[in-house]
């Protein structure tokens, strides 16, 4: 373990999940999301990034048209 | 509530509404057309007193669109128009056969095409009623040619549907559908009926297009607790849209079958002193009449004549025709058009019997003395 | 608060997923909008009658689990008017696309209006006929272009909100697919209004009309829903002018009307009434 790993940083579940199947990496999720919490691959699937900085908003799974993201917290 | 105990003189649209009601029918949607209008009238006055529901509906469009709609939901349903009105229906009586969904369309002919004749008579819509929606599926038609017959044919159109989950059509015409006749009505509790077959298995296993060894399969209403999905795009078992090419087949080859498996119980015929006959008079509808008392006439220039009368007009009688057919030299087949069912009459006895159509297209009635007529003429 | 996977409980898991729509269709967004607000309602599967006509938008519901009935171009209204006479208690939803309820199945919804039957009808308005390849519809506004408008459209649209309401229905809304919980909200209100409500649900169709008229991804229009829309309230303190182009979202109209089956039921219990002071004497 080279970095220093502090209580905050300690790792947890992404607190949403998509599921990549169903997702057609349409974007609007990685646009919408107040936190920026995503980014995108090479072929334009979103990834969790800033896990930690989702506020748990919703506004990216009502928004997905293909029932591919959901939460992990509530 | 109608009183039918004692004989009433009553139209033949009138007789359809009663049959319907006697049948279980307890919706109606339509919308005004001479000379159907008389059934809607019926219904709209008879059904609330039987619980059931009648709407006037914008046009015909939304008239058959409501009755599948109410026969999805478990009602009996039934509308009636005449020509315009019938071409309007044809997109979403293909959307009940494809579907499956039972219910009573009747048409009452008037002349046509287009407007034509409203109050006039005419059976041209003989061929449309067989192939008037696009695609291919196989339904059946009756044909009544008395106001009891409407009476006894509505309920039988009713009984079939249910039967074979499919819609069912009644060429009735402007002569049958206006005519009065004294008539005693059957109590309606004695009147047979025939039901839906329902599943009998739990909601998981359900399949609303289940191909039985009879293929036509139980069905369930809406509200039930059989959470199924109805498209008119070709499906699977289950109703859920395809293009699996063996799915597709399997869906179209029940259509026929179903209606082609069953022809001895849906093809239903009346005779009149056909037993030694060597000249048939094939006619339906009013023009059965006219050929019932050109029997009569024909026999007393010592004419071997006899009727035959295909109250099933589609799917077309064949096997009982084609029986009596066989000792006839001449078959009349008299219809108000320019030759429509004459088509079939040629296609099962032409090798055997000469075959001469009498038609009539002018908005009149073929009497039985024209009929006569055209016995002597062509036959030597 | 509810859960995100919500919407997961009420798809038909039987149809094959990811769905048919083009990659960030709205028509996706309206659905869970309209399943999270059943949710939200506890209505039974089993007592919701589904019902559209045909357009990308109609193939809602083969992937939703109610009783679900895809109709023909233009009748869902007039096979729901049906399903709702002969079983009152389902609560009977339409969900079409704009060419299918104000085109082909126009005299169908004004007169639904008209009848105030208890049916919810949620137009998914794209502008545009998606399904066939962007022909212009009865909403397309002015000076835009389709495929069958190569000149730009000449006609002007319907307001289907105003149309609604003209013609007698008793709760009418609209909300874009941006302003996706509020859409929820205003559907869920539909649903509980007893009478013929209409929730307007502007969509984006990028594939269509978006590409047509050069205006972006799937993103970037859901995004421009964010600009045009006012809220009823502000809306009214806006001179005309200033409201054009602008699309007012919230709830236009909520009145009181008497229900079409309500008003037919008290027919047949009136002419049973007879029937039953019979059966007692009888007895
Ligand atoms: C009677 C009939 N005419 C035309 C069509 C072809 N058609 C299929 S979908 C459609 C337009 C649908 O547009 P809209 O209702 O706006 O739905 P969207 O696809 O935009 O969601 C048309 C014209 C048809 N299926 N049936
Ligand atoms: S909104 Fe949904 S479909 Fe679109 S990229 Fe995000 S997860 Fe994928
Ligand atoms: S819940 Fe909100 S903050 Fe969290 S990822 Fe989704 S949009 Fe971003
Ligand atoms: S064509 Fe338009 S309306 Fe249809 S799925 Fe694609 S984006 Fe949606």
């Amino acid at each position: 373990m080279a970095e220093k790993v502090t209580k905050r940083y300690k790792p947890r579940p992404d607190p949403v999940v998509i599921y990549k199947k169903w997702c057609k990496a349409c974007g609007i999720c990685v646009e919408l999301c107040p936190k920026k919490v995503f980014d995108t691959d090479r072929d334009g699937y979103p990834v969790v990034a800033r896990g930690l900085d989702c506020t748990q908003c919703s506004i990216c799974w009502i928004h997905c048209p293909d029932f591919a993201i959901t939460s992990k917290e509530i | 509530m109608t009183d039918v105990s004692v004989p009433k003189l009553i139209q033949g649209n009138q007789a359809c509404s009663y049959g319907a009601i006697a049948a279980g029918c307890r919706f109606f949607a339509g919308y005004p057309i001479t000379p159907s209008t008389e059934i809607a009238e019926t219904m709209a006055l008879e059904l609330p007193k039987y619980g059931g529901k009648f709407i006037q509906m914008e046009d015909e469009i939304a008239s058959i669109s409501a009755i599948i709609g109410a026969s999805i939901a478990g009602s009996k349903a039934m509308t009636a128009t005449s020509g315009p009105g019938f071409s309007l229906m044809q997109e979403n009586l293909g959307y009940a056969y494809m579907a499956e969904v039972p219910c009573v369309v009747i048409n009452v002919m008037r002349g046509g095409p287009s407007t034509g004749l409203p109050t006039k008579v005419s059976q041209a819509d003989v061929m449309q009623a067989n192939w008037g929606a696009h695609g291919d599926y196989y339904p059946i038609v009756l044909s009544p040619s008395s106001v009891s017959e409407c009476f006894d044919i509505t309920v039988r159109a009713f009984n079939l549907s249910e039967r074979y989950r499919c819609p069912v059509i009644i060429l009735s015409d402007e002569v049958i559908g206006h005519m009065r006749e004294m008539v005693s009505l059957p109590d309606f509790s004695s009147v047979e009926m025939i039901e839906r077959q329902r599943p009998n298995v739990p909601p998981e296993w359900y399949k609303h297009f289940l191909i039985t060894h009879d293929f036509t399969s139980p069905m369930a209403s809406f509200g039930e607790g059989y959470r199924f999905h109805l498209t008119g795009l070709t499906h699977d078992e289950f109703g859920l849209p395809t293009s699996d090419n063996i799915e597709i087949a399997k869906k179209l080859g029940k259509l026929k079958l179903k209606i082609e498996r069953h022809l001895s119980d849906i093809s239903q015929v009346n005779t009149y002193k056909i037993e030694d006959a060597h000249i048939v008079i094939l006619a339906y509808g009013s023009v059965a009449r006219a050929a019932r008392q050109a029997v009569l006439l024909s026999r007393k220039k010592r004419f071997k004549a006899g009727l035959f009368q295909p109250i099933t007009l589609w799917p077309f009688p064949d096997r009982q025709l084609r029986q009596i057919s066989r000792k006839a030299d001449l078959i009349v087949v008299a219809e108000l058009n320019q030759g429509q069912i004459i088509n079939e009459v040629r296609r099962v006895c032409k090798s055997h019997s000469k075959v001469v159509g009498l038609n009539r297209y002018d908005g009149e009635l073929i009497t039985p003395e024209q009929i006569l007529e055209k016995i002597k003429e062509e036959h030597r | 608060m509810q859960k995100s996977d919500v919407t997961h409980q009420y798809l038909r898991h039987t149809m094959e997923f990811p769905n048919v729509w083009c990659p960030g269709c709205g028509i996706g967004i309206v659905l869970g909008a309209f399943i999270r607000a059943v949710d939200r309602l506890h209505i039974s599967k089993d007592d919701l009658a589904l019902v559209s006509g045909i357009g990308c938008t109609a193939r809602i519901p083969a992937y939703v689990d109610f009783n679900t009935l895809h109709t023909t171009h233009g009748r869902p209204i007039a096979f729901a008017t049906g399903v709702k006479l002969a079983n009152p208690k389902l609560k009977v939803v339409v969900i079409s696309g704009d060419g299918d309820i104000l085109a082909i199945g126009g005299n169908h919804f004004i007169h639904a209006c008209r009848r105030n039957i208890d049916i919810t009808v949620v137009v998914v308005n794209n502008y545009i006929y998606g399904m066939t390849g962007g022909q212009y519809s009865p909403t397309t506004p002015m000076g835009k272009r389709a495929s069958t408008a190569p000149y730009l459209t000449v006609e002007p649209p319907f307001d289907t909100c105003n149309l609604a309401i003209s013609s007698g229905a008793t709760f009418v809304a609209r909300s874009t697919v941006y302003h996706a919980t509020q859409l929820s909200s205003l559907i869920e209100k539909a649903l509980v209004k007893k009478g013929f409500s209409v929730v307007e649900a502007m969509s984006n169709c990028h594939t269509q009309y978006g590409r047509l008229n050069r205006e972006g991804t799937a993103v970037r229009m859901i995004q421009a829903f964010k600009n045009v829309a006012v809220p009823v309230s502000t809306a009214a303190k806006l001179s005309p002018e200033k409201l054009e182009g602008k699309i007012v979202i919230g709830v236009l109209h909520d009145i009181e009307r008497p229900e079409y089956i309500e008003h037919y039921q008290k027919i047949i219990d009136r002419l049973q009434l007879p029937k039953m002071a019979d059966k007692e004497e009888k007895e």
